[in-house]
Parts: C-alpha cells; sequence; structure tokens
C-alpha cells in the first residue's frame, strides 16, 4: 500500500465530524459552564462581601476547578467532552479534567511513578508555559516600565 | 434585569471562545493540550496589552472562566511584582494563579485516590 492510498483508506474510514452539530453543542456547554461560574461569582460576591475582586475570582476558579474534578471522577465528564469537544477543554474544568483524567488512568502503576507522574502528561505543557510566560513578562515589564 | 444581561454576556463571550476552540478542532485535528496552550497564550496577549480588563468587564465570567484567564491572572502577577523589583518580577507571576493551580493539583491527586479509573480500553 502507498502512502498515498493509506492516506485515502484512512479518509474513507475515520468518522465524519458534523460541523453544525459540534460547533452548536461547544458553543452551548461552553456558554453553560462559564455562565454557572458567573453565578458562582454573583454568589461569593453577596456572601463574602470583605474579599476584593481578586480573591472572589480564585475562589471561583477553586469551585469550578474541584466541580471539573468530581465530574472527571464520577467519569461523567468525558461523556460531556464527546459531544461537546471544544466547549469542554477550554473552561478551567477542561484544566481540571486534563489533570484528573490521566492522574485517575495511571493510578494502577503506584502513587509516585503513576500518579504523581503522569498526572501532568497533558497539563505539563500548560504549567510550563504559563511559568515561561510568566518570567518572560515579568522581565519584559521590569526592563520597560509596566504600561 | 442587569444580572441577567450579566449571565447573558458570560453566556455569549463563554460560548463563542470554545466554539473558536471547536472550529480549531474541527480543521487542524488539534490535541486538547495544544488548544489550551493557544489560548493560555491568547490570555497573555491581551493582558500584556491592557486589552483583558475591559473584555472583562464587559463578558465577566465568559473570558475569565476560559484557560485565556489564567494566562490573563499570570500576566496580572508580573506586572505587580515589576514595580516592586526584578526578583519580584520574575517570581510574582504565579501569585494569583496558585489558588487554582494548587487547587487543580491536589484535587488531581485527591481523586485519583478515591476513584477508579472509567475509560474503557478499546
Amino acid at each position: 500500500m502507498t502512502i498515498k492510498e493509506y492516506k485515502e483508506y484512512v479518509k474513507a474510514h475515520t468518522q465524519k465530524t458534523n460541523e453544525v452539530k459540534t460547533l452548536t453543542l461547544s458553543f452551548i456547554v461552553g456558554g453553560i459552564i462559564c455562565t454557572i461560574g458567573q453565578g458562582f461569582l454573583e454568589l461569593y460576591k453577596e456572601i463574602l462581601p470583605t474579599f476584593d475582586e481578586l480573591k472572589i475570582g480564585s475562589l471561583v476558579s477553586v469551585t469550578m476547578i474541584f466541580i471539573g474534578a468530581l465530574l472527571t471522577g464520577l467519569g461523567l465528564y468525558d461523556k460531556i467532552g464527546y459531544h461537546a469537544g471544544g466547549g469542554s477543554i477550554v473552561p478551567i474544568t477542561g484544566f481540571a479534567n486534563s489533570i484528573v483524567a490521566p492522574a485517575m488512568e495511571f493510578n494502577k502503576e503506584g502513587i509516585i511513578l503513576g500518579t504523581m507522574a503522569k498526572m501532568f502528561v497533558i497539563a505539563g505543557p500548560i504549567i510550563v508555559s504559563a511559568i515561561v510566560y510568566s518570567v518572560l513578562s515579568g522581565l519584559i515589564f521590569y526592563f520597560i516600565g509596566v504600561i | 434585569m442587569e444580572m441577567f444581561l450579566r449571565f447573558l454576556s458570560a453566556f455569549a463571550i463563554g460560548g463563542l471562545i470554545c466554539m473558536i476552540a471547536q472550529i480549531l478542532i474541527n480543521k487542524t485535528k488539534m490535541t486538547s493540550a495544544r488548544i489550551l496552550v493557544i489560548f493560555l497564550s491568547l490570555g497573555v496577549i491581551l493582558e500584556c496589552f491592557n486589552l483583558f480588563k475591559p473584555i472583562k468587564e464587559f463578558a465577566g465570567c465568559g473570558i475569565t472562566i476560559p484557560i485565556c484567564g489564567f494566562g490573563s491572572t499570570i500576566v496580572m502577577g508580573a506586572k505587580e511584582g515589576a514595580k516592586i523589583g526584578l526578583f519580584e518580577a520574575t517570581t510574582y507571576g504565579l501569585t494569583y494563579v496558585s489558588a487554582g493551580l494548587t487547587a487543580a493539583i491536589f484535587f488531581g491527586f485527591l481523586m485519583s485516590i478515591i476513584f477508579k479509573s472509567h475509560s474503557k480500553r478499546k
């Protein structure tokens, strides 16, 4: 089988994604997750008036991460993700899912070399790039001044 | 009524960002790690040019719940550190995201101990 034939074979056998359906579902699911976050924001503003904006924002993130981690633990998040695609990846719950799912998957390889090491299979690039951006932007703002 | 508008804009902007991600997935078959890094970078760039705050005022959680908010909060911390000194400029980036990062790693560990894997072998 030549490479060209193989490519045609793959093309014929890969599942066709329904563009309109996936786009609509990711819009709705992503929107709903953000609306839930907004709900917690309004709630925390009401019940914790002494907290400043940054603290409340962090608290909302922690809540959403907890929900994402719990749903992944219960096996429900993957079911949402199967239909919603981008709608379940981009929100912070997707970040939580990307840590919890491999942590559970590799649990059987032991705590240290399984869970703790493989936890960062997907989230590793995000954390590394976040820290690189943090140092670089800090240096840039230090030398050229905060705009 | 005002609160309803805040919810509506959070829904619309959050949904829009996720839809852009889905377009990228459909067109390029990118994996979730790449998508997350791209949207993190978007948040970093927006915050560097002070464009994140006006969007946040309008969209609320619609832009902070997607991973863009994570990138923006990092730069926010770095800006804060850069005002103090060189050492702080390089280390303060993680100040404001520390809560989210700690939660993600701690809950990840906790859940992996409590629950068994659900993924089916194919």
